[in-house]
């Protein structure tokens, strides 16, 4: 019976841990660790692009201004919602804000919902897939929700704050731009105060500058790994169960309800997220765009 | 956990995305939006225009069918009082007409009673002067006793 419980237990410290392994292939021979791409991560990026693509960039070319369709109607609401928020919010000379702003909400969203995927579709696909080519399947990782890994969260929150000096510069002038690191939030009258205050002031904008990305990538990271881990451990109650123990019965049922509560949730989850992210980036270049 | 090589690919794959929805995807839908915002608003204006145009035909229409009532009304009127007049004239001419002929036959009765009467004088005053040649069985002579024959015609 003990043996029996330290098997299960070392099967599922494993199963979570195969689930959430990347599948990782190093670049160049340094032994880096930073030379690593995360294959699984790429490939659903990609996909989750192409379907967000295939919505509105093909549907755009097809837009009538006559009576719209369902599906015209639906991506038009969700254009016209962006982009009554960004007209609210930014107040700036670029154009790119709002469109930047959609493929923030819909690249977010679709690659968020993939979390709503059966934990072990996927894997249980692509370890048949390693078998079936000769190779380990314990070696097959495949881990399908891109906003789960902290590269895709942190990549798009340092495209923001690139975007969000490239506004600030380009809205308020390269002199102004690099003088508000000194002279704001602080304002001071005359010289000398200023030049007190610049120390605090650019110690300030350093801050949070950095922090916006951190906090931003992190907080999209964390919801969805969370919410990614909370469906493995959902998978875990019947993991290696046998029908003929009446456990099994008990978790299967609990697993059924805890599964189908843990989605219905999920679903205001990934939207959320996807927002949130929107409206902070939205938040950040409105911000860079206004003068202090 | 720690970030590798694929923050940097899907940064730039983030900024590839929003450039093809910024080039193929967001105008379009925008000026699809925008167009048909365009029609709806010229819709509602022409619309608002037709019903203005409308009402202005039904008042010109109401003010036509007045006038013409109007007109019609003058027209049977002015019939009316035509015939009042025609009639009238003819009333007018049949007196006129009637009294002429009343006085011509008159003055044609005048004239035979006058004849008549003159006639019968002759006759009368040639019965007494033989009347009383037979009384008087003597001849009268006619032309002596002229005076008397005609003063006695005249008394008759």
């Amino acid at each position: 019976m003990a043996s029996e419980e330290a098997a299960g237990s070392v099967d599922m410290t494993g199963y979570i841990q195969h689930h959430l392994h990347h599948w990782q292939v190093p670049i160049g021979d340094s032994g880096s660790a930073f030379m690593t791409i995360n294959v699984d991560t790429l490939l659903f990026t990609v996909v989750s692009a192409v379907v967000f693509m295939l919505l509105f960039v093909m549907l755009a070319r097809r837009a009538t201004s006559g009576v719209p369709g369902t599906l015209q109607s639906m991506v038009e609401a969700v254009v016209l919602f962006v982009d009554g928020l960004v007209k609210e919010t930014f107040h700036g000379k670029s154009r790119m804000i709002a469109p930047l702003s959609l493929t923030l909400f819909g690249l977010i969203f679709f690659m968020n919902f993939l979390d709503l995927l059966p934990i072990d579709f996927v894997g249980w696909l692509w370890a048949g897939a390693h078998s079936a080519a000769g190779l380990d399947p314990a070696h097959a990782y495949m881990r399908i929700v891109p906003t789960a890994d902290l590269n895709t969260t942190l990549g798009m929150a340092l495209a923001v704050f690139l975007m969000t000096q490239y506004v600030g510069i380009s809205e308020k002038g390269v002199g102004k731009f690099f003088a508000e690191f000194f002279t704001a939030p602080f304002h001071a009258e005359g010289a000398v105060g200023k030049i007190l205050l610049s120390p605090a002031n650019l110690l300030l904008r350093l801050i949070e500058e950095a922090v916006r990305p951190v906090s931003l990538s992190l907080r999209l990271f964390g919801n969805m790994y969370a919410g990614e881990l909370i469906f493995v451990l959902i998978a875990v109650m019947t993991l290696g169960a046998t029908l003929a123990h009446a456990s099994t019965w008990f978790l299967g049922f609990g697993q059924i309800v805890a599964g189908f509560g843990w989605t219905a949730f999920h679903i205001l989850i990934i939207t959320l997220q996807a927002f949130i992210f929107m409206v902070l980036s939205i938040v950040y270049l409105s911000m860079a765009a206004e003068s202090h | 956990m720690i970030p590798n090589l694929t923050l940097v690919i899907q940064g730039l794959a983030f900024f590839a995305v929003v450039w093809l929805v910024m080039k193929f995807g967001w105008p379009h839908i925008i000026a699809a939006i925008e167009e048909r915002q365009n029609k709806i608003a010229e819709g509602l204006s022409q619309a608002e225009r037709a019903r203005k145009q409308l009402a202005d035909s039904d008042a010109r229409v109401a003010e036509e069918i007045r006038k013409a009532r109007a007109e019609a009304a003058a027209i049977i009127d002015k019939a009316h009082q035509q015939a009042t007049q025609i009639v009238d004239k003819a009333r007018q001419d049949a007196v006129v007409e009637a009294t002429k002929q009343k006085a011509i036959a008159a003055a044609d009765i005048e004239a035979q009673m006058h004849k008549a009467r003159e006639e019968l004088r002759g006759k009368v005053a040639a019965l007494a002067v033989a009347g009383a040649e037979k009384i008087l069985h003597r001849e009268i002579d006619a032309s002596a006793h002229r005076a008397l024959i005609d003063q006695l015609a005249a008394e008759i």
